[in-house]
């Protein structure tokens, strides 16, 4: 779906864009191959109960609050920037749900109280992350704020707000129908995966069907002269990192959901660190043109990495080296430079004696 | 070998080239010991890249410099520092956070025992400034010092590195007149201290107060060596701008706007305009289907007066109408809604998005003006694209070819299809003409042309007066960033425009 999705968005014959996923793609198959051999049942899908199961739907599965992220990650980083906050937003959407799920833990009172109803349960944190984001764009693009800096800010702080939400607790809780975001399933497919569809969907019709796509590739590759066009390069930014809080948020009621708790301190920590490596990964390097298919590429190599290993029985601690090295060689295979080099590289060989 | 008027500095037929430009064309300089030796020219004359190629930015293709007799080759600006020439950029290189005193010695501090020598390193800067009549504490850092005392250190820097040669790159822009006479007073100290000077500016005033001799570059071409006293001002200009008087060209009959009635009531004008510090006080009117130039030399405000029309900055007073309404515009954006555009004359950085492809780049400002979610369709994209690529004969292998690849003279033609494809009631042009080709320039101007017959209004701003007499039907004079005088119809020659420009305005360097 996603290649064919790619044919019609990069109308360029040979453009860069058409030719970086190719790139992720493979090291993708590499790792899937690896399971094919190495890891027993990894291909096997299941149904039980009209539910889809298997080690892929898994990583899916998993993947989707970083694929989530990835999304709006991509937006901003095409705008020339980078949002640092993603993490924290994710926390503080999370604390808010299970605050208004809970009112009254945070005094010791366990009873639920009224029953808060669902729509505000999501629309209470889904609006705060998106005043948040709203708030790392009017910095970036009002106020001038390096962008790392600005993000930076509500990286630190944000965790702190979502501490000050509950009392620096752990507030677990039931509530079925709010958890159903997390582990429910729609259609044979668990849900976290719909909404990534979905929000892949909205997102690919709004950048790609309306101007929006383009003023955000001129914004970034070059926002002077996108401004003496008459682009509202200011409100595009604030755009995007509007929307990138909104991804983030709702990054965080599915953690939140799927784990029935929300915990301050580590919800979504270093989260924005995968979605970054995501974004690069997919070919998405400067500001100007971005992939969004290739960055969930990104998203889903980081997360199949991290199943993979798991399921290989290396400890946890260690996923962070081998995250780094696919970084780093998906990275040196995609700068133009180093194929230069090697080609020439290659040719001195052939023409040696 | 070491008589006063010996030359010290050698340059013979120096060349650089740069894709499609040609930068230098066989360049001759000649700097002799204790003389100041202005360089002049208008952007792209070639002046900076001379520089650049004699202190090592960038390498030559052909010629030969020598320094003293001998072969002289710089692989950097330090290299050529150690060599004896050096370097006081206009936007000065120093590190305002370290302390006067590490400015001058960063990179060779006088050492003891291994570690750094402060004490040596602050009497010995002592020395050196007192040397310029400077008396500073040379352990404050730099940056607390206003931006004159700044350039002073430069010089000191590069002095104490034993230079032969002192380049001032536009040393005196961002000086007030008291630090100008200074920095003037330390130039003649240098001159008596047998340091040769190479000096650069856009101020003729200056140039007259200071040099001995001057050397007028032009398109990369020597024009000539003059001493600066037989040459007068009028004829200076005449060298930087214009064609030699003698060979000025055959008369041409047609004049844009001709047809159209300048008592018609204009469309736009400008009323005691002004941006503090920037532009003084002036008027103008600009009526449909003209062709309005700006004349007068860099710095004079040309450009200025352009971004002010188009929104990029702001005046501080004075009223600006548009068919009798005053208007506030304070965005471009709000300049393209009233149908004003512009090629700005720094085509890389504020015209042409080198990533986008020749339609993106065409289609945007189009987009632009339409709500987000209304946009134009593919089909009529690609329809715009390849009327104007007809149009305008844009040499692309397609439609999505990435505009970056495109020749100079190509992309300009991209940022005009872009306007015209908006149909502006006034195209503002920042220099379009400059470092295309000839084909291209010619094309150009013939599209201007035709803007004004279909009564449009262009606002023409180039270095090239002949350009500006060929195409202009009233020309604005433009001087120290204010309005001296205006031309219209039989009575543009470059002749006028230059003895308008050479006359003395003392009282404001």
């Amino acid at each position: 779906m996603i290649s064919r999705i790619k044919k019609k968005t990069s109308p360029m014959p040979g453009g860069s864009s058409g030719h970086n996923i190719l790139y992720p793609l493979l090291a993708f198959a590499a790792i899937l191959l690896f399971n094919l051999f190495f890891t027993e049942g990894f291909f096997s899908l299941e149904i039980k109960n009209g539910h889809l199961f298997g080690s892929l739907i898994d990583i899916f599965n998993r993947g989707a609050p970083i694929m989530l992220i990835t999304i709006g990650m991509t937006l901003v980083y095409a705008t020339g920037g980078v949002d640092l906050s993603v993490g924290a937003i994710i926390a503080i959407s999370g604390a808010m749900a299970a605050q208004l799920i809970r009112p009254d833990y945070v005094k010791g009172i366990l009873e639920y109280g009224d029953q808060t109803s669902l729509i505000i349960i999501l629309i209470v944190p889904l609006a705060l992350s998106v005043i948040l984001g709203l708030w790392n764009g009017f910095l970036v693009a009002y106020i001038g704020v390096q962008p790392i800096i600005a993000t930076l800010i509500l990286m630190t702080v944000g965790r702190g707000i979502a501490q000050l939400i509950t009392r620096g607790q752990i507030i677990v809780f039931e509530h079925p129908p709010f958890q159903f975001i997390g582990s429910g399933f729609f259609l044979g497919l668990p849900f976290p995966i719909v909404l990534v569809i979905f929000l892949f969907i909205l997102t690919w019709t709004l950048t790609r069907k309306t101007s929006m796509g383009l003023f955000i590739e001129a914004s970034g590759a070059n926002s002077k002269a996108s401004r003496y066009m008459g682009i509202q390069v200011r409100l595009i930014k604030t755009f995007t990192y509007g929307f990138s809080g909104f991804c983030a948020g709702l990054a965080g009621l599915i953690i939140t959901a799927d784990i029935k708790a929300a915990d301050a301190n580590n919800a979504g920590i270093f989260m924005e660190l995968d979605a970054i490596a995501a974004v690069i990964i997919g070919g998405t390097i400067n500001g100007g043109r971005f992939s969004m298919a290739g960055a969930l590429i990104g998203a889903l190599i980081i997360q199949s990495l991290t199943t993979t290993i798991i399921t290989r029985g290396v400890p946890p601690q260690v996923v962070l080296v081998f995250k780094a090295v696919i970084i780093i060689i998906v990275a040196l295979i995609q700068s133009g430079k180093l194929r230069e080099q090697v080609s020439k590289l290659t040719h001195f060989r052939e023409n040696a004696p | 070998m070491s008589d006063s008027n010996t030359e010290l500095l050698e340059i013979r037929g120096l060349s650089k080239s740069f894709p499609g430009v040609k930068a230098l064309d066989s360049i001759d300089f000649t700097l002799r010991r204790g003389e100041i030796h202005a360089l002049m020219g208008e952007n792209g004359a070639g002046k900076s890249t001379l520089i650049k190629v004699l202190t090592g930015v960038q390498k030559k293709d052909s010629g030969y410099v020598k320094l003293e007799g001998e072969e002289f080759e710089a692989s950097s600006p330090m290299d050529a520092a150690r060599k004896g020439i050096s370097t006081v950029y206009q936007e000065i290189n120093l590190l305002p956070n370290l302390s006067v005193a590490e400015n001058i010695y960063i990179g060779r501090q006088p050492m003891k025992w291994g570690r750094i020598d402060w004490k040596a390193i602050n009497s010995n800067a002592r020395k050196v400034l007192s040397k310029l009549d400077l008396d500073l504490d040379v352990s404050l850092p730099l940056s607390s010092f206003s931006t004159a005392i700044q350039q002073m250190v430069a010089i000191a820097r590069a002095l104490d590195i034993q230079a032969k040669i002192l380049i001032l790159d536009e040393p005196t822009s961002s000086l007030d007149l008291a630090e100008t006479k200074n920095l003037f007073a330390t130039m003649q100290k240098l001159k008596q201290d047998g340091i040769s000077i190479i000096f650069i500016t856009h101020f003729l005033d200056q140039v007259y107060d200071t040099s001995d001799r001057i050397t007028v570059l032009r398109n990369g071409q020597l024009i000539g060596e003059y001493k600066t006293a037989e040459l007068p001002r009028f004829e200076l200009i005449s060298r930087m701008l214009g064609r030699e008087l003698e060979q000025e060209m055959e008369s041409h009959g047609r004049k844009t706007g001709d047809r159209h009635s300048l008592l018609k009531e204009p469309f736009m004008t400008l009323k005691n305009v002004e941006e503090e510090g920037v532009l003084f006080l002036f008027d103008m009117e600009i009526h449909e289907g003209e062709v309005l130039g700006l004349a007068g030399l860099l710095g004079s405000g040309r450009t200025e007066t352009a971004r002010l029309l188009f929104g990029i900055d702001r005046p501080t007073g004075g009223t600006i109408k548009i068919d009798g309404h005053p208007v506030n515009i304070n965005s471009p954006k709000q300049a393209i809604d009233q149908s004003i555009a512009f090629c700005p004359e720094d085509r890389k950085t504020e015209g042409i998005i080198p990533d986008l492809s020749v339609r993106e780049n065409i289609i945007l400002p189009l987009q632009a003006r339409k709500n987000i979610l209304s946009g134009l369709s593919l089909k009529e994209q690609e329809k715009i694209t390849d009327r104007f690529i007809d149009l305008l004969k844009i040499k692309a292998s397609n439609r999505e070819q990435k505009a970056g690849t495109l020749s100079g003279g190509n992309q300009q033609k991209v940022i005009l299809a872009r306007w015209m494809a908006m149909n502006p009631r006034l195209l503002i042009l920042d220099e379009p003409t400059r470092g295309i080709d000839v084909g291209a320039k010619a094309e150009i101007e013939k599209l201007i042309f035709r803007l004004s017959e279909e009564g449009r209004s262009v606002l023409f701003i180039s270095s090239e007066l002949e350009e500006i007499v060929h195409i202009c039907s009233r020309v604005t004079i433009l001087k120290d960033r204010k309005k001296i005088g205006e031309l219209s119809g039989e009575g543009i020659s470059e002749e006028k425009i230059m003895k308008t420009l050479a006359k003395e305005s003392r009282a404001e360097i």
